[in-house]
């Protein structure tokens, strides 16, 4: 079997499990938003239950249309503040106790090596980045495991993708999972499972492998999934107070499709609008004007993402006809990017920094775009109007290229402002 | 049950920000939801549907977020049936629970055109182009979602299956 058959089987009281299979699985954490919450608590109500499966599973993160936007987001997130208060649930999060919910999980140490998670938003499948078998699904379903504690699966097949080769410059995480969704297409993996492993998946710090899970969706993939290895070892000892259960592939697992990439050849690479899988190289780009760049979200919000625009912005400055506006993940990456001095940089840099919160990655509030404008985003949807109007555009980018392009005025590698 | 409608077609890939966009996902009345379903490609869609109308798409139908407001303005709006080449695995469920109907017959696709009226006999299986008379089967679910839709929607299903606490 795979992870991903293993960690469903030993959720169902199976011991085996095939691919195409339906069956009801146990949940280790259920996760709602602000957007999803509300409309699986009103099911939920409208079943007059008394009872909650279990108050430690349940995670709400108020981070979509927070700050509350307007009076329609304060009375939804009222509503799940309301139910987290009266079913006494373990894990509510908001203010400056949060940020956004696939950064602030495993930051929180609710997610584990092994687990069972199903969020109400389709990029739960980050946490696959951490040996953990997580997938989206819509509101109705979160009613059901919070009635439950259940949900009921198809057994995804698993795809390999193998990375091999050492990184050129300026290529990250991002870079690797935009190769393959413009290889393979948006639905590419439809209702599959991604396997990424290999020797540069070895060598990928925590928050690029996050990165890369974060985006299987945008392939139509149900998870990714990385083995745990010393990586996820070290990381989960910092936060995280369960026992971890560590799941490999059998050696005759079964793998409906293999693909294998030499990374030294990958290029930094862009999203055209409008679609996650029009890609092409940063060196192809004919100086394309912009006028916003937004760097942040669950994708590239990371503490590293961070510096990585820091020491491109340091001592310079943000093109005159270009907003830059810097979204760090959670808050306990906006305090320490704060100690390190990062922010510093970005305000005299020209950036506008804003607090941790979705807002423009899926044109919620704050930085919408007007009528024709173009950004770059390290988010992980350029589909139309994702941002804005209709007729804006979104390109995306990893967060280096997102910085050099914010101080040229177009999108543009590093090397153009003088770094190598 | 029979349905007869005419066709809205839209092409591959179609996402739950152009069904929805964002920024209403603050509302959660699905009447004001449907208002806005489409807004991005085809304004006042919600206006031009009559009930019973069914929508025809290519591959991927329903691609990107999780929300449910996808599918329930799709509803609201009088549309029952979706019919596409396929669609992706979040909208799927999310539609099944709410009792939107979304059946996968991708040779559909190319017999028919924008306006076409088609008749749907779910009890019979099968759909029917009104003016060429070709017959569509309308594909089975597997068996453990039938029971969910027999039951009513998932809550009925987990209700009736599920231990009471
Ligand atoms: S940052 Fe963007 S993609 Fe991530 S959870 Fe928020 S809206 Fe969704």
């Amino acid at each position: 079997m795979t992870i991903t058959g293993k960690i469903i089987a030993a959720h169902s009281n199976r011991k085996n499990v095939s691919p195409g299979e339906f069956l009801m699985a146990k949940v280790d954490m259920v996760l709602a938003n602000d957007i999803t919450a509300p409309l699986a608590v009103k099911e939920f109500y409208a079943t007059k239950r008394k009872k909650i499966f279990n108050r430690n599973k349940i995670v709400f993160v108020l981070d979509h249309h927070v700050p509350n936007k307007d009076i329609n987001s304060a009375e939804n997130c009222r509503l799940i503040r309301e139910f987290a208060r009266k079913f006494k649930i373990a894990n509510p999060f908001e203010g400056s106790n949060g940020g956004i919910e696939h950064a602030l999980l495993p930051e929180k140490g609710l997610v584990n090596s092994g687990d069972l998670i199903i969020g109400a938003d389709s990029h739960t499948c980050t946490y696959g980045a951490l040996g953990a078998f997580a997938t989206g699904v819509g509101s109705t379903d979160i009613a059901g495991i919070l009635l439950t504690g259940e949900i009921w699966l198809k057994v995804p097949e698993t795809m390999q993708v193998i990375f091999n080769g050492k990184k050129r410059r300026w290529v990250y995480g991002k870079d690797l999972i935009l190769k393959i969704i413009g290889d393979i297409g948006v639905d590419g993996a439809h209702y599959k499972t991604i396997d990424f492993s290999g020797e540069t998946i070895e060598n990928l710090s925590m928050p690029e492998r996050f990165t890369i899970c974060n985006m299987v969706i945008e392939a139509g993939a149900k998870n990714g999934i990385i083995a745990a290895d010393e990586i996820t070892r070290t990381y989960l000892k910092k936060v995280c107070r369960r026992t971890p259960i560590y799941y490999k592939n059998d050696p005759d697992a079964h793998f409906c499709r293999v693909l294998e990439y030499d990374v030294s050849k990958i290029e930094p690479l862009v999203a055209l609008p409008h679609s996650p899988q029009n890609i092409k190289s940063v060196y192809e780009l004919n100086r394309i004007h912009i006028d916003q760049v937004v760097i942040g979200s669950c994708t590239n919000g990371w503490l590293e993402d961070l510096r990585i625009v820091a020491k491109i912005l340091k001592g310079k400055k943000v093109n005159k006809n270009v907003r830059l506006l810097i979204f760090p993940a959670t808050y306990q990456i906006y305090k320490k990017a704060l100690s390190e001095g990062l922010i510093q940089i970005f305000i005299d840099a020209g950036a506008v920094v804003c607090p941790p919160t979705c807002g423009p990655c899926l044109g919620g509030h704050l930085g919408i775009l007007a009528k024709g404008e173009r950004a770059v985003s390290t988010t992980n949807r350029n589909f139309i109007g994702r941002m804005g109007h209709p007729e804006s555009e979104v390109y995306l980018s990893n967060p280096a290229i997102a910085a050099s392009s914010a101080i040229l005025g177009w999108i543009g590698p590093p090397e153009e402002i003088g770094l190598k | 049950m029979k349905i007869q409608g005419k066709v809205w077609k839209f092409g591959n890939d179609i996402d739950t920000d152009v069904i929805i966009p964002a920024r209403y996902l603050n509302i959660s009345d699905p009447k004001i939801l449907a208002q806005h379903c489409m807004e991005p490609i085809r304004p006042n869609f919600s206006s031009l549907v009559d009930k019973g109308d069914i929508i025809v798409a290519g591959k991927n139908f329903g691609c990107g977020s999780s929300r449910e407001h996808a599918p329930l303005a799709i509803k609201t709006c009088g549309i029952q049936v979706v019919i596409a080449k396929s669609f992706a695995r979040i909208f799927f469920r999310n539609a099944l629970n709410i009792g939107l109907w979304v059946f996968e017959i991708p040779e559909l696709y190319n017999l028919t055109k924008e306006g076409d009226r088609m008749i749907i006999d779910l009890k019979k299986g099968f759909i029917e182009h009104h003016t060429t008379k070709e017959k569509f089967t309308i594909p089975q679910y597997p068996a453990f979602l039938q029971q969910i839709i027999n039951s009513g929607g998932l809550i009925s299903y987990l209700l009736k299956n599920h231990r009471r606490k």
